[in-house]
């Protein structure tokens, strides 16, 4: 078993992606229609179009999509400053690297979620516990990965600044931050992941606005063609985000 | 000057710990003289004490052993699909140029999000919890795999062919080994997005194990409880992430 054929041509693989997303949507039409399921669990295509459509064009979602992106946008700023300043501390200096790191390193695969109910008693059930939860979500990406980027620094270029006498502020802003454009991007993205994930659990365990609210209300009331609409609409603005951020760090070729 | 014992990688994790220590003690005693509101964080002591009550009372080992259950479904699910469709894509190359990126852009959806529609389609069950596991660890698996099984040398495959191995043959004898490393990198990402959905998602729908616990305990007040099982879950995540860590390591010791 090898892949030996010879390389298809990008109008084969359109015509495959084509197909791929016809024979998905046909089979998905197929099991709504034929009752398989229960009612609904399965709505047609037509009814998730009309849901998304409608979602679009009313003013309810756009209110609460700005307040989820206004949490989330407040989060990754707390959560990306402070991740960032630390990261660079660690990679900065071996010391607080090997008393500290570890700690970061560790906690970052936690499920960050479980905080929740600390987030509530400290900043109330309103909008801080969800900003609260996109920092801590966020924080730990984004300092990993500006810890190991200020480790893969060009030394000369630390040297240089230091031969300059750059100030602290001088070799963060001039030196460490360009350096480290790539892994930082890496992180924020990552981040940006986590606390959009953190600030929607969160809308949807307990809030009464934002697209988790949205979610959560669409079961509640099992409008299901709804509930894909929310999904797809956030899934895709979710990805949408991602790319964009990814294009940022890619390096500029004059 | 810098001390000696601070130079030595060992004084420096001493010093880190005892620091640890220190802030503890400090917000031990800010709760005791009144400046930190004891409703809202409880005395750290009194979360070293109700650990002992937890792990009694609260069945801590059985959750414990339901959330290990879950996870281990997961797992086994990722590696037979994962694996799977992993060869399926490096098999047929149009395959992989349609749909890799597909694949990449499902590891960055935020797939957990989509509980209530699991919860539609599987119920309020372990089935709901091991599905989003799943879902959320299957990308990993899938890119590694077929990053790994591309990276195979030419050499080893021109050695399969001169022996006349079949297309199975070639695949568990020289393709799956040589991309042993990488597959076991894609598994170890996806069993820690498995874990992390897993626990998240058993708070959220307030069902099965450690994550249940939590909200258990949040939603009767029982502060120092709720964070002594935080602290627990914590735990359990880092032992959980040194083993698989570990695990890779030795699984894998040419990578």
């Amino acid at each position: 078993m090898s892949a030996v054929s010879a390389a298809p041509t990008v109008r084969q693989v359109t015509v495959l992606r084509i197909v791929i997303i016809a024979v998905v949507l046909a089979i998905w039409e197929a099991v709504s229609a034929s009752g398989l399921l229960f009612r609904d669990v399965v709505p047609s295509l037509v009814a998730i179009g009309k849901s998304i459509g409608g979602l679009l064009a009313g003013a309810e979602f756009y209110g609460n999509l700005g307040i989820t992106a206004t949490e989330i946008g407040i989060g990754l700023l707390i959560g990306g400053v402070s991740g960032l300043a630390i990261g660079i501390a660690l990679g900065a200096n071996r010391f607080l690297s090997h008393a500290y790191e570890a700690l970061i390193y560790y906690l970052g695969p936690t499920p960050k979620i479980i905080f929740f109910p600390v987030m509530i008693m400290w900043f109330g059930v309103g909008t801080g516990s969800k900003i609260a939860m996109g920092v801590v979500s966020c924080f730990f990406p984004i300092a990993i990965s500006a810890a190991s980027g200020m480790r893969q620094i060009d030394r000369v270029l630390i040297r240089v600044g230091r031969s300059f006498r750059a100030t602290t502020w001088q070799m963060v802003t001039t030196i460490y931050l360009p350096a480290m454009r790539q892994p930082i991007v890496n992180g924020v993205r990552l981040g940006l992941g986590v606390a959009v994930i953190g600030t929607l659990l969160a809308e949807t365990k307990l809030s009464n606005r934002g697209i988790g609210y949205l979610i959560i209300q669409a079961y509640a009331r099992f409008d299901m063609p709804r509930m894909y609409a929310l999904l797809i609409v956030l899934f895709v603005v979710a990805i949408a985000a991602n790319a964009l951020i990814g294009r940022l760090g890619r390096p500029r070729h004059p | 000057m810098v001390a000696p014992w601070a130079r030595s990688q060992a004084g420096a994790r001493l010093f880190g710990i005892a620091s640890l220590v220190a802030a503890i003690a400090l917000i031990e005693s800010l709760i005791r003289v009144g400046v930190i509101n004891r409703f809202i964080v409880p005395l750290p002591s009194q979360i070293i004490a109700a650990l002992p009550r937890i792990i009694s009372e609260e069945n801590v080992l059985h959750r414990f052993w339901q959330t290990t259950q879950e996870l281990l479904w997961a797992s086994l699910l990722l590696a037979v699909v994962g694996i799977a469709l992993g060869a399926l894509l490096y098999r047929f190359r149009i395959l992989r140029l349609a749909c890799e990126t597909w694949v990449g852009a499902l590891a960055a959806a935020p797939i957990v999000l989509a509980y209530p529609l699991f919860l539609v389609l599987f119920g309020r069950s372990a089935t709901t919890i091991v599905a989003i596991g799943f879902a959320a660890g299957l990308a990993p698996v899938i890119l590694k795999t077929v990053e790994g099984l591309a990276a195979t040398r030419h050499v080893l495959i021109n050695v399969g062919r001169s022996f006349r191995l079949s297309p199975a043959q070639q695949f568990w004898k020289i393709l799956l080994p040589s991309a042993l490393p990488s597959v076991f990198v894609g598994l170890r990402l996806g069993l820690i997005f498995a874990m992390i959905n897993i626990v998240g998602v058993e708070f959220l729908i307030n069902f099965g194990g450690l994550g249940q616990l939590i909200n258990e305990l949040a939603e009767r007040y029982d502060l120092p409880g709720t964070y002594g099982a935080i602290c627990f879950v914590i735990l359990t995540s880092i032992v959980f992430f040194d083993v698989t860590q570990r695990l890779e390591r030795w699984l894998t010791p040419a990578a």
